[in-house]
């Protein structure tokens, strides 16, 4: 029974990260092969710093990102607290449920019918361009906003509703209240919120690849285009870099979590002594 | 509260709003498909900034060229008429222009501003998408061979279409997976017209294609490269530039060779204006731009694909960078390119003949 549960760990870490290890592998071979590798090398590497129209959609990705994630973060959260005060249940949950659809609803479907939306839309104005790097970031907004909203929502149920009441007894101003006591009380479920948004828009294609318009590719989108001769190994490399960033930030993020614990322990236990 | 989400919705808003209107220099929008242009990988030349330089010292003025890809013909067009996107020039293959010429998506080209127009060869005149030359510019031009490895193929057997039904080579041939393509090499076998409106010809193709089921080691697209380059399986049919591709990247124990059946499909890929364009002199120059020997070599030497452009296909660096063998197989002599591809190439089909043919090649794949 050991072994066997040993041999099922050791097959789902094998389909797990294989296909990434083969990528790294394959970003220094030599040649320019899937299947031969004839020698180590950085000619890859080397081939894609001097590719500026790749290194251009990279950076268009990363704008894209960057802004949905801060939209949606400050959205969703200011969705959060108002569903969070609403005193109707029925109400409450129908909102829920809505807010879901994005979020459960396939890519494509969503993808599509945003399009749709908007050359709808631009047509009424009678513009024959209604796509534009304005409709990608709205649509980037729209599937980012559930998961912030989420992430959000059972921070302020766990939250003491007293806090931001007491500050106010205490003399603050309700935006003053919100600031100085509901925020930081929250502040871990918005910052969940915003992580789950920028990866969920860093890695979109589908949507992207419906909304996006002239002048603005994003990567995802610029590596589907290139099926018509075969993908070159200066993906491979790209991704390896994107891989080993974002290996760096997820390790750097857990040992700053597990020293805020141990902080907060600290904290706890100091407290504890002197109460008794 | 309620004021200050609404205040900060509305400066974000208003942000995006004037990042996309954008100032008053020209702008020029290109949509090409992707990996089809020299983007300057590796100090080499930068098509794109190089005509935005040149223009800015011919004429003083800036421009800015939008520079985008597709990654085929359909997805081009359901961009372009649905309205989503819009561009001033695009590089369509000749099937598409046809359409987009019966649909009105094309803008008639003003040649007197496209003096290079007579660096592109007299034999790409008069094709059957453009009859007139009144709507594109060739850009490159392919034509399908039988692609094998001659470690495991017999000399002799590599000849005509026969190879691909040849019984010695059972479980090692490739066959294309669109019924397009995979009907054309039953068709040019068979002696049939590609393009023949008459069902009982591609019955007898569908025949045809059912015999070789039981040979194929598989039905293949771009996956062709690394069965091919890996030596997974011997023989296959695929476009010349492609080709080269593959040598690039075969294994050591893999010897790549490749020649041309007779008859076999040719298709050309031109640049043409979109209606809509908002300047329709500046995608002229462009077009003029592209046609120059400097833009025209870099891009016939990225591609790997053959140019119709006499300036490329005679300039010494560009000989010299491709190799004698290379430029064999490329420019293969064609007597009369515009009478063979004519007769030869794919056109566009009723939706009715179409359904019929995906019909009988769904059949004969699940077999």
């Amino acid at each position: 029974m050991k072994t066997a549960s040993r041999i099922f760990t050791a097959l789902v870490f094998i389909f797990l990260f294989a296909p990434i290890a083969i990528l790294i592998i394959f970003s220094f071979n030599d040649a320019k092969s899937l299947s031969v590798f004839s020698g180590f090398s950085l000619r890859w590497y080397r081939e894609l710093i001097y590719d500026d129209a790749t290194l251009e959609s990279v950076r268009n990705t990363l704008i894209l990102a960057l802004s949905a994630t801060v939209i949606s973060t400050v959205m969703g959260t200011a969705a959060a607290v108002g569903i969070n005060r609403l005193r109707n249940k029925w109400i409450k949950s129908a909102i829920n449920t809505v807010t879901d659809i994005p979020m459960t609803n396939p890519d494509i479907i969503t993808g599509i019918s945003l399009m749709l939306m908007f050359v709808f839309f631009g047509r009424m104005f009678g513009r024959s361009d209604s796509l534009s790097f304005t409709t990608m970031l709205l649509s980037h907004v729209t599937f980012c906003l559930p998961y912030v909203i989420l992430q959000v929502l059972p921070k302020l149920r766990q939250m003491d509703p007293s806090l931001p009441e007491a500050a106010q007894d205490l003399g603050c101003t309700p935006v003053r209240a919100f600031f100085k006591a509901t925020i930081p009380e929250i502040m871990p479920g918005v910052i969940t919120g915003a992580i789950m948004a920028f990866t969920m828009s860093l890695d979109d294609f589908v949507i992207s690849y419906f909304t996006s318009g002239a002048g603005f590719q994003t990567l995802p989108v610029r590596i589907y285009n290139m099926t018509k001769k075969t993908v070159t190994p200066k993906m491979y490399a790209l991704a390896t870099i994107i891989f080993f960033v974002i290996l760096t930030m997820l390790l750097i993020s857990n040992f700053a979590d597990e020293d805020a614990s141990e902080k907060r322990k600290i904290k706890r236990d100091n407290r504890k002594a002197l109460k008794k | 509260m309620k004021k200050f989400v609404s205040l900060v919705l509305i400066c974000t808003f208003i942000c995006l709003m004037l990042t996309s209107c954008g100032g008053e220099t020209l702008t020029l929008k290109v949509y090409n498909w992707g990996e089809y242009i020299s983007e300057g990988a590796e100090g080499s030349y930068y098509t794109i900034r190089e005509f935005e330089k040149w223009y800015k010292a011919e004429y003083g003025q800036k421009v800015r060229v939008i520079y985008d890809t597709y990654t085929s013909n359909e997805d081009m067009y359901s961009k372009l008429s649905a309205g989503a996107v819009s561009y001033d020039i695009a590089f369509p293959s000749d099937y598409m222009i046809e359409r987009m010429i019966k649909e009105d998506m094309l803008e008639k080209i003003d040649f007197s501003n496209i003096p290079n127009y007579s660096n592109i060869d007299s034999s790409f005149r008069g094709l059957y998408y453009d009859p007139q030359d009144q709507y594109s510019v060739p850009y490159t031009y392919g034509i399908v061979g039988v692609i094998y490895n001659a470690n495991t193929v017999d000399e002799a057997d590599a000849d005509g279409w026969d190879i691909l039904w040849n019984p010695k080579y059972s479980g090692n041939i490739l066959q294309f997976n669109n019924s397009r393509d995979a009907f054309g090499t039953a068709m040019y076998k068979l002696g049939l017209d590609v393009n023949s409106t008459d069902k009982s010809d591609w019955d007898k193709a569908a025949e045809e294609l059912k015999t070789q089921y039981p040979l194929v080691y598989s039905y293949v697209m771009d996956e062709i490269y690394n069965i091919m380059e890996s030596g997974e399986a011997s023989v296959g049919a695929y476009y010349a530039g492609d080709y080269f591709t593959m040598l690039d990247a075969q294994s050591d124990d893999v010897d790549l060779r490749f020649y041309y059946p007779e008859p076999t499909n040719y298709y050309v890929d031109a640049m043409v204006i979109l209606k809509g364009t908002q300047n329709k002199e500046l995608a002229e120059l462009f077009i003029n731009f592209m046609l120059d020997r400097d833009a025209a070599v870099a891009n016939a030497e990225y591609t790997y694909y053959a140019s119709p452009n006499k300036v490329v296909y005679t300039d010494d660096e560009y000989l010299e960078e491709l190799g004698d063998e290379t430029i064999e197989i490329l420019y293969p002599p064609i007597d009369n390119f515009a009478e063979q591809y004519n007769k030869y190439a794919y056109r566009n089909m009723s939706p009715d003949m179409l359904d019929y043919i995906n019909a009988l090649w769904e059949k004969i794949k699940i077999n």
